[in-house]
């Protein structure tokens, strides 16, 4: 039970701290690959300390509804942070909720804020909205699939249970299935966090954002939950990616010197998936709204595809 | 005492039910009275109905009486038995909550319309419920589910002067008599094997048929279950005939009613036929994920919000059907434990489904009934006037979109689990339609979400957008208190499901020989598991109480900032162009306007604009906005299918001369040739 309690803390500190430093060192990275200097890797932290000592405005329009959205999304994103491993194959909150319950807490986050931004009445919000839960609803069955086939190969839907098993075979990640449901997942990836191709997280003066014409009308403290709940869930999906297929580093033994492996492990795993998220963004412009479903249908096939492969293989 | 005390129960419901429908029809000169005696006995047949469910569902032997009636073949004969007792369960809780509503609801009526003739039809429909779930006699079974099929057309087109709402009856009660039809042959043919019609003679029988007859028996069953349930293809009526009703029997019709097609598949397919082969376990699994996707895409192009959710209703049925295939193909496969699991998933789907989508009938409802419309374009900031009935919705919009911790994600939860495990059971290359199932359910999930962001959003959120909204006001406090039940209802059946498993256990040892709910929970009861030692756990409630600890902190931030650098209420950001209005803001049809474009090729979508203008074509004066989507299966089904029943029947009037003399003639050459038939025999 104290275990629990300290794995939870640390867990929590690691999520609540990685997150915005990751956002920061992606952004840093852009800015640097396209020859800009950039703000540097603190940026994420400075907004989030700037928003937080700010007033708020509240639309004349909106209800309680409104004033719920930031909660229910900072909150869904830092459960599902403690039911995924990170630097151990213990999660604190493993037993209480595997990868499904990881998807669909995402996506009741997802339900507040779309209808946070239907609340204030402006175009904004519901363009917004309807787009946000356009995209995620045909990336939810390319994510399941890629997911299923790991998940079939563990025996189970927990993410510890999956990770203890992916710690047994470090190099299963080159098994074509695992390759085709890593490509499926990387996908998913850019789609659930906004990235270039799918969405620009840099703008929010364009008529083909997403997510920013959603969250348009919250300011202060509100803002600062969103933006620090946005980043943890981007931070939760791409620990998803790192620890299932890539396990090194991860030790089910849990000593302070297992921990202190698997931290520097999983910072440079993390380091290396953002270096690609980097890439894709810079060298892609973003898709047309109506091209992001062709993406994403590329994504369902590789799921597929990585599905039959279990049977090959 | 257990066994009197039940027989005892339910027949003091069914008592309560007979004696409310025709005392409501006596009074119906005095409204107010009638309308009384209708909720309250409805009230009171549920309760009792619910104590004996209870009674019937924790009983592992049935409880069967029977009283012989003089007619051949037919018998007043009952079975109580745990899936009887489910179904009855699965029947009161809304019922309780639908009568305590129509209180309020019905009120409006008075003097409009004739309550006691309401009062009659909606008793003898729930009475007519009761005896399908329990009825242990072909012939009975029959006449109960003909009694359903009228009483619910009645209570369908109990606005009759609609055209609308009669051409929706019409269609329904059609199909309602196609679907009596098909389960009509499906007994003959049993009952021609034993002589008998009691269920109990037919359960020796799967070893006695042989394949044709079984794969006869099993199209029949489930072309008149699938009907009555509302699956696509045959799914036409549903959406006509449930939101023309009154909004307390839509929320029976969606909620119970077309559950009578999910009660008949367990009752046949796994009690009297003892297992269907294993292709046909794959169909309702097929058919199910049809049903499902199509279903929700179907309801996202909605903007009558009665059709959404009936739309939603055939998505539902299809998640059912996903569990119940999956419980067929187990069982014939040899995997009882994973059979059971399967069986729970799509029992306990079916519970929640009964419970969330009358809920969101009677929210519907009391929009309904406080702005006069079912057109959501026409709704807006309803929030404010009606935050109970708002309040209400939301919780039912979660549950249904099947999110964490409430009754529908868990249910949805069980069914992943049974796919996923369906993968390693089953050999073969089929194999694989069970994590494509999956990935469709998780599509059906999404859109599900989507689509109650819609509902919910566009009918109470922002501004309203037309007087009938402006003007709305909270639903009365008995429709509250129906509706809260029932919200209560969501998340008990949601955090609490560890303690309501072991509901389950008679029946899945009744119909597969196997107990689960001991293996589907650990941790002192904490955390539900999928039955097998490693294939995934979840608790809803720590999920709840995590969520609402991990928002302490967020408070707490916001309130800091809050207290020292101020909160004020502003404008809504509007481009510069001051004023803005209702006009600007999202509708429902722009909401689904993405999906419309990439479902292009089932929608086959028609827009049509004409705009008028002075100067230049930058600034319109008007403009006039068009766009439907094709009805595919109305279309394209059932349009050449009617014109074939046209033609053949214009070819056959020719031998309807309208003599008395042919039509004799006609009477006496049937007669000979049935008498030829049977000395044959």
């Amino acid at each position: 039970m104290t275990e629990v309690l300290i794995n939870s803390a640390l867990q929590l500190v690691l999520l609540l701290l990685v997150a915005p430093l990751l956002s920061g060192t992606i952004k840093t990275l852009k800015a640097r690959l396209q020859m800009r200097r950039g703000p540097g890797i603190l940026q994420s932290y400075r907004d989030i300390l700037k928003l937080l000592r700010k007033g708020m405005v509240i639309p004349e329009t909106a209800s309680w509804i409104f004033s719920a959205a930031p909660y229910m999304v900072f909150g869904t994103a830092t459960l599902v942070g403690l039911m995924i491993p990170m630097t151990t194959t213990h999660a604190p909150f493993s037993l209480f909720g595997g990868v499904l319950a990881v998807v669909y807490l995402l996506a009741l986050g997802r339900f507040f804020l779309a209808l946070g931004g239907l609340d204030t009445g402006s175009s904004f919000g519901g363009l917004g909205s309807s787009r946000e839960m356009t995209i995620s609803a045909i990336a939810e069955p390319a994510m399941m699939l890629a997911i299923f086939t790991v998940a079939l190969g563990a025996n189970s839907t927990n993410l510890s249970e999956m990770a203890k098993v992916a710690v047994g075979q470090s190099w299963r990640f080159l098994a074509p299935s695992q390759m085709l449901a890593f490509a499926a997942l990387f996908i998913v990836l850019i789609a659930e966090t906004g990235r270039i191709p799918v969405d620009n997280p840099a703008t929010h003066l364009e008529l083909t954002m997403i997510h920013e014409a959603m969250i348009l009308e919250y300011s202060g403290p509100y803002l600062a939950l969103i933006e620090w709940g946005a980043s943890i869930k981007q931070l939760v999906l791409m620990t998803l990616l790192v620890n299932t297929f890539f396990p090194f580093g991860l030790s089910s033994d849990w000593t302070l010197q297992t921990i202190g492996v698997g931290l520097a492990f999983y910072l440079a795993k993390l380091l290396t998936l953002a270096c690609m998220i980097v890439l894709v963004e810079t060298t892609n412009a973003k898709l047309r709204l109506f091209r992001v479903p062709e993406l994403l249908m590329v994504a369902f096939i590789l799921g597929a595809l990585a599905l039959i492969s279990t049977f090959l293989f | 005492m257990n066994m009197l005390s039940l027989s005892t129960g339910f027949a003091l419901s069914v008592a309560a039910y007979a004696a409310g429908a025709f005392a409501s029809l006596a009074c119906w000169r005095r409204p107010a009275l009638a309308r009384r005696i209708c909720c309250s006995a409805a009230l009171a047949g549920a309760v009792l109905g619910g104590l004996t469910s209870v009674l019937g569902i924790l009983r592992d032997t049935p409880v069967a009486w029977s009283v012989p009636s003089g007619i051949p073949l037919f018998a007043y004969s009952f079975s109580y038995d745990a899936l009887a007792g489910f179904f009855n369960l699965a029947l009161a809780i809304p019922v309780a909550a639908v009568s305590i509503y129509s209180f309020g609801y019905l009120k409006e009526l008075e003097g409009k319309r004739n309550i006691g003739l309401f009062g009659f039809l909606f008793n003898l429909l729930l009475l007519s419920l009761t005896v399908v779930f329990t009825a242990a006699n072909a012939f009975l079974f029959l006449i109960a589910w003909e009694v359903t099929a009228l009483t619910a057309y009645g209570l369908v087109t109990f606005y009759h002067e609609d055209r609308e709402t009669r051409r929706a009856g019409l269609l329904y009660v059609i199909m309602a008599h196609i679907d009596a039809g098909c389960l009509l042959l499906g007994f003959a043919l049993l009952i021609n094997s034993t002589g008998s019609a009691e269920f109990a003679s037919f359960r020796p029988l799967a070893a006695v048929l042989n394949g044709g007859q079984q794969t006869a028996a099993f199209v029949l069953f489930f072309l008149g279950f699938a009907i009555k349930a509302g699956v696509i293809p045959f799914h036409i009526w549903l959406p006509a005939a449930h939101p023309v009703a009154p909004s307390n029997v839509s929320a029976l019709l969606s909620g119970i009613v077309i559950k009578t097609g999910i009660y008949g598949m367990a009752r046949i397919f796994l009690d009297v036929l003892g297992g269907v082969p294993s292709w046909a376990g794959l169909l309702v699994l097929i058919v199910g994920v049809v049903s499902a996707v199509l279903g929700v895409l179907y309801a996202l192009m909605e903007h009558d919000l009665k059709r959404l959710l009936a739309y939603h209703s055939i998505e539902n049925i299809g998640i059912i059907l996903m569990g119940l295939g999956a419980a067929l193909i187990f069982r014939v496969a040899g995997h009882p434990m994973l059979a059971a699991v399967a069986l729970v998933a799509a029992m306990f789907h079916t519970l929640n489904h009964a419970i969330f989508k009358s809920l969101l009938f009677l929210g519907a409802g009391s929009v309904l009934h406080s702005t006069g419309t079912r057109n959501m374009e026409e709704m807006g900031g309803l929030i404010r006037p009606m935050p109970v009935t708002a309040f209400c919705f939301l919780i039912g919009a979660i549950a249904i979109s099947g999110l964490p911790p409430l009754n529908g994600f868990v249910s949805e939860w069980l069914t992943y689990q049974t796919l996923l495990a369906g993968f390693g059971a089953i050999s073969g290359l089929r194999r694989i339609l069970f994590p494509l199932a999956g990935s469709m359910l998780a599509l059906t999930g999404a859109l599900a979400a989507a689509c109650f962001v819609k509902a919910f959003g566009i009918t109470f959120l922002a501004l309203p957008r037309g007087a009938k909204s402006r003007n709305a006001h909270e639903a009365p406090r008995t429709m509250l208190i129906g509706m809260g039940w029932l919200t209560l209802a969501c998340a008990a059946l949601g955090l609490g499901v560890t303690w309501f498993l072991p509901a389950f256990d008679a029946m899945t040892e009744q119909l597969l020989g196997q107990r689960v709910s001991t293996h589907l929970v650990t941790a002192h009861g904490l955390v539900l598991s999928a039955g097998m030692p490693t294939s995934g756990t979840v608790s809803p409630l720590v999920i709840a109480v995590g969520l609402l600890v991990l928002m302490v902190p967020a408070a707490l931030l916001v309130v800091l900032g809050v207290r020292r650098f101020g909160r004020k209420r502003g404008p809504v950001w509007d481009c510069g162009l001051p004023g803005l209005s209702e006009e600007n803001e999202y509708t429902a049809t722009a909401f689904s306007k993405a999906l419309r474009m990439i479902f292009s090729v089932l929608y086959k979508p028609r827009r049509e604009i004409q705009a008028v203008f002075d100067v230049s074509p930058y600034f319109p004066k008007e403009i006039h906005f068009e766009s439907e989507i094709e009805p595919t299966f109305e279309k394209r089904l059932y349009a050449p299918l009617q014109e074939f029943i046209f033609r053949v029947s214009s070819r056959m009037r020719t031998i309807q001369a309208g003599s008395i003399h042919a039509y004799l003639a006609y009477i006496f050459v049937t007669l000979v040739l049935l008498l030829l038939f049977g000395v044959r025999k």
